[in-house]
């Protein structure tokens, strides 16, 4: 194989690695129930615009600094010895994962 | 013009200038508004004005802000609804004209309020900057500013907020986990006295209908702060400590929240955080005297004015259902679906409807609360709180 094509497959495969640690989208209709749930249920404790409540706020500037995997973790897992509850029982990695994106873009009122 | 063209235009005028008339007639209505009260659509930053008489809605309001967890109170005259937004919004709205009279944006994050026994001052809890604020209820000019700082000299989100007899306001401490009493004799000057070393978390305070207990919920431990009111000096007493019996509770979906009292038997029915359990309390003893198993976490556990009924709804995910207790023989005795997200009830003044809010079915339900018939839908947008003008002359509402 000469080089160039090496270095072409490379990359593809290093894309390809990247998209698959990046985690894919949900399906459309499973993103529309992720946001709902978002703003309806996550909404109780964190304000319906994710502008805080009993929960801190879910928004860009605040969320900015803080690693993805964390706040997967949080997500997944909750915050023993606060009211974070877990939500791995109906939430999965990937959409976690999806969500944190969607709350540091701030694409939640958007939609 | 000919004459007769002339007369057939002052005739139009004549008719379109009783017709303006009777459109403004039907706009505002002579009547009392001891039948209204208001739903929250809550994402939609809505609500609507509506009559438990013939169970219609009589107008929306726009242009509320963020509704999501808005409570109201009312004025002592009825005609008005101060409602609490979680922007921080304070919206004063007629219920007659459906006039949104005033509406202020008093902090950055708030969760409910309260209206002082003389009905001259409404008062907010905040989150951020967390404390209350007191309103001239008239002109919702601020009167008072409580900043919440505990004794570790920490701001603190503040819940549980109520009005009690002789102009207090009594409100908890979530992060410091303390108590305070502001007296409002003198808005310029509030009288705090305060009570720390609680308990950890109280998340949401209820006072009974006589205005003499406060009881504050824990979340951090299992078990309810007590403070008589009318012996303030005895101090804070803990009640049904440990109810979970140190077992491992179960993550909570949804903050419970604190209103329901039966005074049947003298009995108190309080959502147990973290099980599916409803507690009861008897008031004299203030002991715990058994426990009802539920279908979920209960939410609300209110009871029906007469005090023979406890409505129960639930979190997440178990939402779908409420369940009904006959105080007498405390059982279940009946189990309804409405559809998903059953966010509220509330009781009409004698208890003969409840009006029951089903946010993810977009309807708010009517049922007879004897026969637990379904009377009637209101086609609602996301409703949550509901809430009955007759609020106006109770303690604590
Ligand atoms: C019952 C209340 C409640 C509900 C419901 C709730 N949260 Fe939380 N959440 C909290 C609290 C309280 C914290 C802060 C925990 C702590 O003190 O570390 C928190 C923290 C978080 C954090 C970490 C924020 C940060 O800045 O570190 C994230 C992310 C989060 N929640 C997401 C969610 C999502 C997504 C949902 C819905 C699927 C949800 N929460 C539902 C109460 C809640």
């Amino acid at each position: 194989m000469p080089a160039r094509a090496t270095g072409v497959l490379a990359g593809a495969l290093a894309l390809a690695a990247a998209a698959v640690w990046a985690s894919p989208d949900p399906l459309p209709w499973r993103q529309d129930e992720l946001i709902y749930r978002l703003k309806q249920d996550c909404g109780s404790c964190h304000g319906l615009t994710m502008k805080g409540g009993l929960g801190p706020a879910l928004l860009p500037e605040t969320l900015a600094d803080k690693p993805d995997h964390a706040l997967v973790e949080v997500i997944l897992k909750g915050v023993p010895g606060t009211p974070m509850p877990p939500w791995d029982f109906e939430i999965s990695v990937m959409e976690a994962h999806w969500l944190v994106r969607q709350m540091k873009k701030g694409a939640i009122d958007d939609r | 013009m000919t004459v007769r063209a002339l007369r057939a235009g002052v005739a139009a005028l004549m008719l379109a200038g009783m017709m303006a008339q009777a459109a403004q007639a039907a706009e505002i209505v002579l009547r009392g508004t001891g039948d209204l009260g208001l739903v929250v659509e809550r994402a939609s930053g809505k609500v609507q004005i509506i009559e438990t008489t013939d169970r219609t809605s009589l107008r929306t309001i726009d242009g509320l802000g963020d509704l999501s967890h808005a409570s109201a109170v009312f004025s002592r005259d009825g005609r008005y609804a101060f409602l609490f937004g979680r922007d921080g919004g304070l919206s004063k709205i007629d219920l007659l004209t459906g006039a949104v009279v005033k509406r202020i944006l008093q902090a950055g994050n708030s969760i409910g309020g309260a209206i002082s026994q003389d009905g001259s001052l409404v008062a907010v809890s905040n989150y951020k900057p967390g404390g209350v604020k007191v309103f001239d209820a008239a002109t919702l000019r601020l009167v008072a500013d409580i900043p919440a700082i505990g004794a570790d000299g920490e701001r603190s989100k503040v819940v549980g907020l109520v009005d009690a007899p002789d102009q207090r306001f009594v409100f908890s401490l979530y992060d410091a986990g303390e108590i305070w009493i502001a007296d409002l004799s003198d808005p310029a000057a509030p009288a705090l006295r305060k009570f720390t070393g609680i308990g950890e978390q109280p998340y949401d305070g209820l006072i009974t209908p006589d205005g003499r207990y406060y009881l504050a919920g824990l979340f951090g431990e299992d078990g309810v702060a007590m403070l008589d009111l009318w012996r303030p000096e005895a101090g804070v007493r803990r009640i049904l400590d440990g109810y979970g019996r140190g077992e491992e509770k179960l993550p909570v979906y949804k903050m419970p929240h604190l209103e329901g009292w039966a005074e049947a038997g003298d009995l108190l029915f309080l959502p147990a955080v973290g099980r599916h359990e409803v507690l009861m309390v008897d008031r004299r003893s203030w002991t715990e005297v058994g426990r009802i198993p539920v279908h979920g976490q209960p939410v609300f556990a209110v009871a029906r004015p007469d005090g023979r009924q406890i409505w129960v709804n639930f979190a997440h995910p178990r939402n779908d259902v409420v369940q009904v207790i006959d105080v007498p023989t405390r059982r279940i005795v009946k189990e309804l679906r409405p559809g998903k997200a059953v966010l509220h009830m509330e009781f009409t003044p004698r208890g003969e409807q409840v009006w029951v809010s089903v946010r993810d079915a977009d309807r708010v339900d009517v049922y007879d609360t004897r026969s637990f018939e379904r009377l009637g839908e209101l086609p609602m947008a996301k409703p949550s709180g509901i809430f009955l003008a007759a609020r106006a002359h109770r303690i604590g509402l």
